[in-house]
């Protein structure tokens, strides 16, 4: 009791001294210029934290801002990858205004490894002895050529596919995901189901658009010997001759041609309405894009999504990296911050808010994963779908101009589902836009 | 009275005034009060001859640090192969030339002035039927007056992000009201004279009502005896409108079709949120402006020389316009 009493006494003058401490310097603000801030002395330090998606840090924020009292997070998410790259990027170019810990996808990793010298070597800051927590080719990844290491591994992207239960009851399809999954050992049973679904009238579509398909076909095809996609391995553009992406693409363009696609590019706001309003039946799910999901359904639709196995099997898509911009002006605190975010237990607390399946194997065959179900997904073990994937991904390499590429072929594919463009005109374009978005 | 009083007052300090003579300097020598009256006429002549350019300085000041340097520097940009990331290199007028064969540029451009044409036409057009109907006397005409101007004091954004909603594939009204009498859902994003209409109307509501009460304000200055002298003579209102108040209001009308030549070659926001924030302007660009073709060079690609080029294209756009423009407004005031 006593000693309580004495604690508390200590948190109380400890209350007193931090108010102190704020109010003295907040009035030091008013004169002084903001160096007094970096200076650090006693002083909270602001660390930005830039990300994009669901990551599902929110938690962990105040985790850490808990357990470190002069630290304060401030988290800037963009919804869309294809906003966040440029403003990096120019932050970057700039010298200011970037985060100080950034996320990289693995589709834009290329291009900012290329100017590795704008970010800092988190071997400098202790983060080397984490090496052995993580799946090795994701650390590697993380590496420059020469050596530094740029980036510390989140999450990876193993597939599965995610369909609504709803609408497969109403169109007379089974809806227990074992069953779901054996009506798709491949891309062409997904195709003759989605016929299926078509010939029922349900009012939705079958998929939602035609990138999700295409970029998931993209990295299984890639994934099985290729290993590369839009550029090989000395970043030469290998667009037309590259039989991963022909596939891909064919894919797509039966699936529009047997008008199963309800053709919204994803990300954008029409996507997200037709979730709400149940415009499309199937998408395909990286394990992240679960978080995505239920961000944009919400609610209302809890218990009517589930989770099946991916046709074809294997691949992964997304998955990213963390990063400490040279420009930081907490360089140590941001890498600190970096390293806890990228612990087993922080994956782990990352995974189990939003999906974002772990790069740090430490769990894998801890039943918190093994036997993890989300009841979001009617109860599907998400843990076990995503699980199997994960040990077995093997890494494609993605060029520095992927995401310049990928948009311009995104672009193409959606005025294929407009009618716009022909099959054959559609692929003759994608060429010459490939071309120029990667000169 | 107020310019009778002016001379009288004038009259009186020259002539000395009344309390003048207790401060009357002592008598100075003829040359030293010559000299100092030749100061004082230099003076007068430097205040006359260098005062107007004090005063008319700050415009110039503020047009040089952000007009013309601006203009000097995107044209310097323009003469490089300027990147963000992997510096710059001369490559002269390269740029230029490249411009000139890029389909997408010239698709732009087409882009651009297809959208001006079928938004400002029946822009004009129905801000000058709704001016002639305001002019009318009627009760509250204030009211109105002031509510076809409310369009133009909401913010462009907020009229983008709506009209793109009503014109949503899937759930938009339009599609809705157009299904009511039979017609099938319009991808409005997915074709050219589809995604055009739709822009033109954004442009149309925010600025027709501007239009209108420049139009009634040029229209309320007409003599109403020519009105009347029409009326003896016996031309009916359609004719009055058609015969007397258009022609008298060209020189409005000229100021008004010049600055929507300006607005609308400038056309950026509408395009942009209608193809959900991208630079891109439709999947294969369907609608995407001069504007929006820069933004995607300069700040998607990070490729500000070609950028630049883009701005510097748009420039002379502009300029060549504003040329024709000229052209016919002296024809017009020629055949007066």
């Amino acid at each position: 009791m006593k000693y309580t009493l004495r604690r508390r006494q200590y948190a109380g003058v400890a209350a007193v001294l931090a108010a102190a401490l704020a109010t003295s310097t907040a009035c030091s603000g008013d004169g002084a210029n903001e160096a007094s801030n970096d200076t650090n002395t006693g002083g909270t330090i602001e660390l930005t934290v830039d990300t994009f998606g669901n990551f599902g840090y929110e938690a962990l924020f105040k985790q850490y801002e808990a357990a470190h009292s002069n630290i304060k997070i401030k988290h800037r998410n963009v919804v869309r990858l294809d906003d966040y790259t440029p403003r990096l990027q120019q932050w970057l170019a700039a010298g200011s205004g970037a985060g100080d810990v950034v996320a990289l996808e693995e589709g834009i990793l290329v291009q900012f490894k290329n100017q590795s010298d704008k970010f800092a070597n988190l071997a400098d800051h202790g983060a080397g002895s984490m090496q052995a927590g993580f799946l090795d080719w994701k650390w590697e990844l993380g590496k420059t050529s020469d050596g530094k290491l740029m980036g510390l591994g989140t999450d990876i992207g193993p597939l599965g596919l995610c369909y609504r239960t709803d609408l497969f009851e109403q169109a007379g399809l089974p809806t227990n995901r074992d069953e779901v999954s054996k009506l798709w050992p491949d891309w062409d049973g997904f195709i003759e189901t989605g016929k299926k679904f078509a010939a029922a009238n349900t009012g939705a579509k079958f998929v939602d658009g035609a990138n999700a398909q295409f970029n998931t076909v993209l990295i299984q095809e890639a994934g099985r010997d290729i290993g590369h996609t839009y550029f090989d391995k000395d970043d030469q553009l290998v667009f037309d001759s590259n039989p991963a992406i022909k596939k891909a693409f064919d894919t797509v363009v039966e699936i529009n041609q047997e008008g199963l696609s309800a053709n919204l590019p994803s990300f954008t706001p029409e996507w997200s309405a037709g979730f709400k309003q149940g415009s499309f039946a199937t998408l395909a799910c990286p394990s992240w894009m679960l978080g995505i999901v239920q961000d944009n359904a919400g609610a209302d639709l809890a218990g009517k999504w589930d989770v099946a196995a991916v046709p074809g099997g294997g691949g992964y898509w997304g998955g990213s990296w963390l990063a400490v911009p040279e420009q930081s002006k907490h360089k140590a605190e941001a890498a600190e911050l970096a390293k806890f975010l990228t612990s087993p237990e922080s994956h782990l607390a990352a995974y189990l808010a939003a999906n974002t399946f772990p790069s740090s194997t430490k769990y894998y065959q801890d039943p918190v994963i093994t036997d993890r179900t989300d009841a979001y997904f009617n109860d599907a073990p998400v843990g076990k779908i995503f699980g199997e994937g994960a040990s077995q991904v093997k890494p494609v390499y993605l060029g520095s101009k992927n995401q310049n590429v990928r948009q311009e072929v995104e672009n193409v594919l959606l005025a294929l589902g407009q009618g716009e463009l022909q099959a054959d005109q559609a692929w003759q374009r994608a060429i010459d836009v490939a071309k120029n978005a990667a000169r | 009275m107020r310019v009778e009083a002016r001379p009288a007052k004038t009259a009186g300090s020259a002539g000395g005034g009344n309390g003048g003579d207790r401060t009357f300097p002592p008598a100075e020598p003829a040359h030293r009060r010559s000299r100092r009256a030749a100061a004082r006429e230099w003076l007068t002549k430097a205040d006359v001859k260098f005062s107007p350019y004090a005063y008319i300085a700050p415009f110039f000041v503020l047009f040089a640090v952000f007009g013309l340097f601006p203009l000097g520097y995107t044209f310097w940009v323009s003469l490089h192969d300027w990147e963000l990331v992997g510096g710059r290199e001369f490559s002269g007028l390269e740029n230029y030339r490249l411009i000139l064969v890029d389909a997408s540029f010239w698709n732009a451009v087409y882009n651009t002035i297809g959208i001006f044409v079928i938004a400002t036409v029946p822009q004009l057009l129905i801000a000058l039927l709704l001016a002639n109907a305001l002019n009318r006397r009627m009760r509250g005409s204030l009211v109105y007056r002031m509510g076809v101007l409310a369009p133009l004091i909401t913010s462009t954004l907020a009229v983008a992000i709506v009209f793109t909603q009503l014109y949503g594939r899937d759930f938009g009204m339009v599609n809705w009201l157009l299904g009511q009498v039979g017609i099938d859902a319009i991808d409005w994003q997915a074709h050219k004279w589809s995604s055009w209409i739709a822009i033109a109307t954004m442009v149309d509501w925010r600025w027709t009502g501007y239009n209108a009460l420049i139009y009634l304000a040029a229209m309320q200055a007409i003599p109403v005896d020519l009105y009347e002298a029409a009326e003896i003579d016996g031309a009916s209102r359609w004719r009055q409108f058609w015969q007397l108040t258009v022609p008298m209001l060209r020189p409005t009308i000229i100021f008004t079709v010049i600055i929507s030549t300006i607005g609308g070659l400038q056309l950026f926001v509408e395009p942009l949120l209608f193809g959900s924030g991208q630079f891109y302007g439709g999947s294969l660009g369907q609608f995407q402006t001069v504007t929006l073709y820069m933004f995607e060079n300069a700040f998607r690609r990070n490729d500000y020389g070609y950028g630049a080029t883009v701005a510097w294209m748009l420039f002379l756009l502009i300029v060549l316009f504003s040329v024709l423009n000229f052209l016919i407004v002296r024809r017009i005031s020629s055949t007066k």
